[in-house]
């Protein structure tokens, strides 16, 4: 399994443990698609463990944001990993998806 | 320039006619200093030379020009203002860079002499206010392009490229990673803002992660050009919709580059918009594919594709368009024109003349044998002889506008020179005559010209004590009248002075102190050897040779020149030319079994010479023609003055008209209209009078050619004795 989930009330929190690159994009679509029930009212995805992310796991993620506006719940993405701040600073992205986004003091490519 | 190779004579000669054009433009300038059209056309004069001396490899040239033609552009771009100061260097600099050329055709290996090198520091220096030595030299085209270059720190937010990637659902699978793509073209440049699309009411189920479903639109500034920023996705192109959208600054540099653009050839919109940058060779062959994809229907053109797929922005396609225009016209007038060496044209018109008059030998067999059948192929004949003879002539009429726009530069030059103020007038330019006319009447025109600004017009001091503008004014005017063109020059100077002109050809012994004589004969000693008013000399004019010169040159092409003046109020000289030397139209006449021509255009017409109607005096020589008095005279006797014969035949009165002047001609038959090919008589008999010429008749019989004006002159004098002027005159 790629992502660890907790459940508690309504919001779903995940963990994802795996790069996000086209060679796991199906199975991450299948793992996302899981969550997105219709109970689901928030969706919480820990980013810190992805070491990589190309851009269809970029549209996974823009999809899934779009997804969550159509379906009612949040999605927030959490702990963005080094190689995700990249991207969204790349595409100006963090103020679309509107998280926080944490950079970390030892932060190399700055 | 027998010595050179061909190519070099082109050269020679482009560089003539853009250094004649560059004058004229400069010239105007003084006028209207604002003229965008005179400004753009010195530039492209030196721009061209300068393209042209590199071909060469002629650095001096280049170098020179290089510098007259920054300064130019400078003052197109309105950073600098036209002054008469700057239009005096600059046609400084027109005559230095002829020398320059002048110097490398002849003597290719050797380096500038030290005193040319001199004069290009001095007038660089001139033009630029600053010393030569800080001037460098030109290489190349690119160059000049980079001037324009966008400064890449530029954060005017206006002033960016968009580009649009749209990515084919393929593309992932396809081991594309637009994110790559997007990264490295950060290195180029500054990625102000990223939007990205996705299509709407897109399925999260339905969805294939493996696809790309990612549209981009990037804000991005950098100074580089198209063509790099189009290779970035190089390798994205087959699964990917590329379009650049040049920034706003970009277009206007696209503007200028097309302003730039050569004209030598039509061009096609793509490979123009490809040459300025502005669209990359791909972006061309893509719309074209589409284009014929299309091409069910009536395919739309590639501009407006261009416009629909917001790949240029419309004023650089209109330009663009517009530019292609202008070329086509360009290229279509200037392909209207064939160069032809002037002894081809001549050996055609001689050839002409020799086909006039074997045309008319054929039809005097037709006639002599009566051969019906034959007559109407001949008469078909002889019309499309005369239609070729007027086409071939009119293969050496040129307009004389060309020789009188010259003249500007000389009073532009002799008043700066004198210290007056003086403008010229010219009208007429368009009247065509003869190319050899042409050339050989520049001398004595120059000669008139140069006189009438050193002796006509007055000092702008002397003109206000006068009560004139301060500003003289010479006039050049030229027109055409019956078969022959006038040119006059006239100025509003002061006028010639009979009373010292007299005086001073009774000292020269001209004439006798108690001579009678009129106004118009008085001035008309002007054009006597040795006569000059002017007490000093000076380099213009002055000396007393030159005006009996004009007269002898004038008089060599069978023209006439003539003067008239009131003193105070300017001078008006008046040159009568033929408009041709080869071939006219004759009336025949036949006068004591010998043939005449008279030229058709003096012809006024032609009646019975019957004592009861005409009142003829034959002791005086005139008749009474509806109560004019003209004055005639009977060719016979005037050509055989030792024969005695007796008018038994009906005989005819042809009245012939010179300018003002009339006579009558009176000759035993009338023969009609004729080709006349002018052939020069031999020296032996050039100074024969009363005859102009000689021309051979299809009969193969030699008819003379008459001299309609020394004619006329020489009835008039005998009618009225007081009118005649002493023989040495």
């Amino acid at each position: 399994m790629t992502a660890k989930a907790k459940k508690n009330d309504g919001i779903l929190q995940l963990s994802i443990k795996d790069d996000m690159t086209i060679y796991n994009a199906e199975a991450l679509k299948e793992t996302l698609l899981g969550y997105c029930r219709p109970d689901t009212r928030e969706l919480q995805l820990d980013l810190s463990a992805v070491a990589e992310i190309d851009s269809a796991g970029l549209q996974l993620l823009l999809l899934l944001k779009a997804e969550a506006q159509r379906r009612g719940f949040i999605l927030r993405l959490l702990r963005h990993s080094e190689a995700v701040i990249e991207v969204f600073e790349l595409l100006k992205l963090g103020m679309y998806f509107g998280d926080p986004i944490v950079i970390p003091a030892n932060w190399k490519k700055s | 320039m027998s010595d050179i190779s061909p190519a070099l004579e082109t050269f020679s000669q482009e560089v003539d006619e853009l250094l004649t054009a560059m004058e004229d433009a400069l010239l105007g300038l003084e006028a209207a200093p604002d003229d965008a059209d005179c400004i753009n056309s010195i530039f492209r004069a030196m721009h061209t030379i300068k393209g042209s001396s590199g071909l060469f490899g002629f650095d001096d040239i280049v170098s020179f020009t290089h510098q007259v033609e920054t300064v130019l552009d400078k003052v197109r771009n309105g950073e600098r203002s036209i002054d008469s100061e700057l239009i005096a260097v600059l046609l400084a600099c027109k005559d230095h860079t002829a020398q320059i050329v002048q110097h490398v055709l002849f003597n290719e290996d050797e380096p500038l002499p030290e005193e040319l090198q001199q004069q290009s520091q001095m007038l660089i220096a001139g033009l630029t206010g600053q010393s030569a030595a800080a001037a460098g030299v030109p290489s190349t085209q690119e160059e000049k392009a980079d001037h324009f270059e966008v400064d890449p720190n530029t954060t005017d937010s206006s002033d960016n490229w968009v580009i649009s990637l749209a990515f084919k659902p393929d593309a992932l699978r396809n081991g594309m990673d637009p994110l790559s793509f997007i990264r490295y073209l950060q290195t180029l440049g500054k990625i102000v803002e990223a939007i990205i699309t996705m299509p709407e009411l897109l399925n999260f189920e339905d969805v294939n992660p493996q696809s790309c479903y990612l549209s981009f639109k990037i804000i991005f500034n950098s100074g580089c050009d198209k063509k790099t920023i189009e290779d970035v996705f190089e390798f994205a192109e087959d699964d990917c919709n590329i379009h650049i959208l040049p920034p706003n600054s970009r277009q206007e540099h696209y503007l200028q580059l097309l302003d730039n653009l050569p004209e030598d050839q039509v061009k096609r919109l793509g490979e123009m918009l490809v040459e300025i940058g502005a669209l990359t060779e791909k972006e061309v062959m893509r719309t074209l594919h589409e284009q014929w994809d299309d091409a069910n229907d009536e395919p739309k053109p590639l501009g407006e594709m261009l416009l629909e797929k917001n790949i240029l922005q419309q004023p650089v396609i209109e330009q663009a368009l517009k530019k292609q225009e202008s070329v086509k016209q360009k290229v279509n007038k200037e392909s209207n024109y064939i160069r032809v060496d002037a002894a081809k044209l001549g050996y055609l018109i001689n050839l002409v003349g020799e086909l006039v008059i074997s045309g008319a030998a054929m039809r005097l067999m037709v006639d002599k044998h009566g051969l019906s059948d034959v007559d109407d192929v001949a008469s078909t004949m002889s019309h499309l002889v005369e239609d070729i003879r007027d086409t071939a002539l009119q293969l050496r009429m040129v307009q004389i506008g060309e020789t009188f726009t010259r003249f500007q530069r000389v009073v532009h030059d002799v008043s700066k020179e004198l210290g007056k103020q003086i403008q010229l007038q010219i009208t007429g330019g368009e009247s065509e005559l003869d190319k050899t006319v042409v050339e050989k009447i520049n001398d004595p025109l120059t000669h008139l010209v140069r006189n009438s600004l050193d002796h006509g017009i007055e000092t702008p001091a002397e003109r206000l004590r006068a009560g004139k503008p301060e500003k003289g004014t010479i006039q050049l005017n030229a027109y055409h009248d019956s078969g022959r063109i006038v040119i006059q020059i006239s100025d509003d100077g002061k006028g010639l002075d009979p009373d010292r002109i007299f005086a001073k050809a009774v000292a020269k012994g001209l004439i006798k102190p108690d001579q009678m004589l009129s106004k118009s004969e008085i001035y008309h000693l002007i054009f006597e050897p040795g006569l000059s008013t002017k007490e000093e000399a000076n380099n213009l004019s002055g000396r007393g040779v030159g005006m009996d010169v004009v007269k002898r040159n004038i008089e060599a092409l069978r023209g006439t020149v003539s003067v008239d003046s009131e003193l105070g109020q300017g001078t008006v000289v008046t040159i009568h030319l033929p408009l041709t030397l080869a071939i006219i139209d004759g009336f025949m006449v036949e006068a004591q079994k010998e043939r005449y021509i008279i030229p058709l255009s003096m012809v006024e017409e032609c009646v019975e010479m019957s004592s009861e109607e005409w009142q003829i005096d034959d002791v005086q020589h005139y008749v009474n023609l509806r109560g004019q008095v003209l004055p005639y005279l009977r060719l016979g006797d005037f050509f055989h003055k030792n024969k005695k014969h007796t008018h038994t035949q009906r005989e005819s009165l042809v009245v012939v008209r010179f300018g003002e002047a009339k006579a009558g001609f009176v000759v035993d038959e009338l023969h009609g209209e004729n080709q006349t090919v002018i052939k020069p008589l031999g020296k032996l008999f050039e100074n024969l009078n009363g005859i102009g010429g000689a021309t051979v008749l299809g009969s193969g019989d030699v008819a003379l050619i008459l001299d309609v004006q020394g004619l006329i002159q020489y009835a008039r004098k005998r009618v009225n004795p007081t009118l005649a002027l002493s023989s040495g005159i």
